[in-house]
């Protein structure tokens, strides 16, 4: 089947209005890592440089990493600082076609087959033809994606890919390595302007190698306590240098305890916030162990860290800061 | 062809040799995206080849070896690459020793000779690690034909003590609960005129299995049995994990997928290093639940635990992480072949760790078959209870 470019009913009043600047894509490695610090996103060469690689040969990128060392934060602050709209499809177990990527509008269908009926006219090929065109066809994210958008080709982030199961993941091959998409009544759309995909993986289990091959690969590893101080700074700037140096010192500790859940950057950043909300200017014993949950979110852990770490970690960090 | 292309190609070739999946069209890649980007900046060039040719995060370590390796002995002909560093590559992890023997045999232009080529003595770091470890390979006599087909036979009425689990996936059924919409248009359309309902039903399907297997001296009678009906349950059904583990954790899934069960094992036996030592359950189960629980105990795996339950540790921190594996799974069983006694009383401190953290617990008396093996893990389970 020969495939066809892809333009359906033109939606009306649901993109991003016409005035919204869009910036064109970055021209090098360092544009790319400028790009997202634009957005308060503080990279390592290895993502600009796989971003950019991304962006520049039209390829997906696939993001590896533990949970909150900000994957999809990539996404949401590509889209945001390139302009362009941010079309998201939270993964999980189950997903099929019918939520993933376009369903036929059942009732408007057998309505129109009544009205066709009532009219006189019988079934023949013109209604099978009728009732199999865009006009019945409900868009489900990953076909929107594949949409012509007023403000260029969206960015498609397909979030915690190991949560779907094989089927699924089969099914995105074509779309990830033709951006096309082939619905049986129809034929095959392929999009106008391929959509800037990012494939977040949390690897709760190991995503099929045939569908990495279509993609750049890049792990996403905790920051460096260095990367961590800036990245607080650039995300919670009120939090002050000293807190910063501290919260940064203690958790880079708890990472290297082998726990069972070491925390991630989210943590970082939300015990921050949380200190900042208790007026806490500094780390001090108290202080940690009540908020403790913030940063570690299992029990094991939690009655691990409390107590002698504890002390000892804040004075390790308050000694590192000070310095 | 430039130098840079043939370049690449060469490095394509050694990272195949060294065992990545490096295709034509991920060469074709690579090219492309040294064109996108500045070749004389070596760090960029480093991420960039490394965004297109590795496929997971294991084999990082792998490919930085090989770039630094090469980049170093080819600067002359690629002139854009520099070649500052004149250093010979640092491991960044001392235990990836071998890694260094697979780019050595890649670089060398001959195909690695499979097992038997490891040698006798292991680096020091891994030697003093443990006096309970001994590392030790091992030999296993090749499956004969006959064997093959009834282990194949046997498979077959494997019945784990556990139900399908339905998923949220439909098919065509005459008798299923849910109206299939789009069947249904697509029928009337085609007939024309009012057809009876088309009806779908949940698919079911097997749970992903997660088997932990003692391999240490005193399930050494077993080793070889265990490894065969490891490796027949691995492609006999899908989402299978096999880890092997005496002192240390091997996970040989990739292993034990390949199809023929001779080869599968010659493989397994080469990356195990600690065959018929000394077991350590409670630090090995700590590893696996730390490094390993969440990648491969998502949607609802059922865990087997097969295990003697005999540990050289004394049981401690033994029953915090059993009871952590108990809850991440959807069940647990262990297959206990030590008892050979009916009247079984849990003596060992690893034993009676262990015990109250598992679902079904299946003692087996004479585990000499791999029939033996299979009828007991078939048969329902019986009401037991930690207590009894």
């Amino acid at each position: 089947m020969i495939p066809r470019l892809l333009n359906l009913s033109p939606k009306s009043g649901n993109s991003v209005p016409d005035h919204t600047p869009v910036t064109l894509l970055p021209a090098s490695v360092d544009d790319t890592a400028a790009l997202l610090r634009r957005g308060g996103y503080v990279p390592d060469r290895a993502l600009s440089t796989s971003l950019y690689l991304a962006l520049t040969l039209k390829r997906p990128l696939f993001l590896e990493g533990e949970a909150g060392v900000g994957k999809t934060e990539v996404a949401k602050v590509l889209a945001s600082t390139l302009g362009r709209d941010l079309v998201r499809l939270q993964c999980y177990e189950g997903l099929d076609i019918a939520t993933a990527v376009y369903e036929w509008n059942y009732p408007r269908q057998m309505m129109a087959i009544r009205l066709a009926e009532a009219a006189g006219r019988g079934h023949d090929g013109a209604l099978g033809r009728d009732i199999y065109s865009a006009e019945y066809l409900i868009q489900r994210p990953l076909l929107a994606a594949l949409q012509p958008h007023r403000n260029g080709a969206p960015v498609l982030l397909i979030d915690e890919l190991d949560r779907t199961d094989e089927p699924f993941e089969a099914f995105l091959l074509e779309v990830l390595s033709d951006y096309q998409i082939t619905i049986p009544e129809i034929g095959t759309m392929r999009a106008v302007e391929p959509p800037i995909v990012i494939v977040t993986s949390n690897r709760t289990r190991e995503v099929h190698d045939a569908l990495k091959r279509r993609c750049l690969y890049q792990w996403l590893d905790y920051p460096t306590a260095e990367r961590e101080r800036e990245i607080l700074k650039a995300r919670i700037p009120q939090a002050g240098d000293k807190l910063s140096a501290q919260v940064v010192a203690f958790v880079q500790m708890l990472r290297g305890l082998e726990l069972f859940k070491p925390p991630g950057l989210a943590e970082t950043l939300d015990w921050a916030q949380a200190l900042m909300v208790l007026d806490a200017s500094e780390l001090d014993r108290a202080t940690v162990e009540a908020t403790l949950g913030v940063v570690l979110k299992y029990q094991d852990d939690i009655s691990r860290v409390r107590g002698d770490i504890t002390q000892r970690g804040v004075e390790q960090a308050r000694k590192f800061a000070a310095q | 062809m430039t130098a840079l292309a043939a370049n690449v190609m060469q490095f394509a070739r050694i990272l195949r040799r060294a065992g990545l999946a490096v295709g034509p069209g991920k060469v074709i890649a690579a090219l492309e995206a040294l064109q996108a980007i500045n070749i004389a900046d070596r760090e960029v060039v480093f991420y960039a080849l490394h965004a297109v040719l590795v496929e997971r995060h294991a084999q990082s370590e792998l490919f930085r070896l090989a770039f630094e390796r090469f980049w170093r002995a080819n600067s002359g002909a690629a002139q854009t690459l520099s070649l500052e560093d004149a250093a010979k590559p640092e491991l960044k992890n001392p235990l990836a020793k071998p890694l260094i023997r697979r780019i050595d045999e890649a670089f060398a232009l001959r195909r690695p000779k499979g097992e038997s080529e490891l040698p006798d003595e292991m680096p020091d770091t891994i030697a003093s690690w443990s006096a309970a470890e001994r590392l030790r390979t091992q030999d296993f006599e090749s499956m004969s034909a006959g064997e093959m087909a009834e282990a194949k036979r046997l498979m077959a009425t494997l019945h784990l003590p556990i139900p399908d689990v339905l998923t949220r996936r439909y098919r065509p059924s005459p008798l299923g609960r849910r109206v299939d919409a789009r069947a249904t248009l697509r029928a009337m359309v085609r007939v024309g005129g009012l057809i009876a309902l088309q009806r779908k039903r949940r698919i079911v399907r097997h749970p992903p299995l997660v088997v932990l297997c003692d391999i240490s001296g005193s399930m050494a009678a077993y080793a070889r049995m265990l490894l065969h009906f490891l490796h027949a349950v691995t492609n006999d059904r899908d989402r299978v994990h096999v880890f092997l583990f005496g002192t240390r954790l091997t996970n040989v899934t990739r292993e034990m997928a390949h199809r023929d069960p001779d080869e599968a094992l010659a493989r397994v036996t080469t990356s195990v290093k600690d065959w018929s030592g000394g077991t350590r359950i409670g630090q090995t189960l700590g590893e696996f639940n730390r490094l390993w629980s969440r990648r491969v105990l998502g949607q609802g795996a059922l865990v087997l635990l097969i295990s003697d339950g005999l540990d050289r540790d004394g049981g401690s921190g033994l029953a915090v992480e059993m009871q952590r594996l108990h809850r991440s799974c959807r069940r647990l069983i262990w297959l206990n072949p030590l008892l050979r006694y009916a009247a079984f009383e849990p003596k060992s401190a690893g034993i009676r760790a262990m015990l109250p953290h598992v679902d079904d617990f299946r003692p087996v008396h004479n585990l000499d078959s791999l029939a033996a093996l299979i009828a007991a893990l078939s048969t329902p389970p019986k009401a037991y209870t930690a207590a009894a």
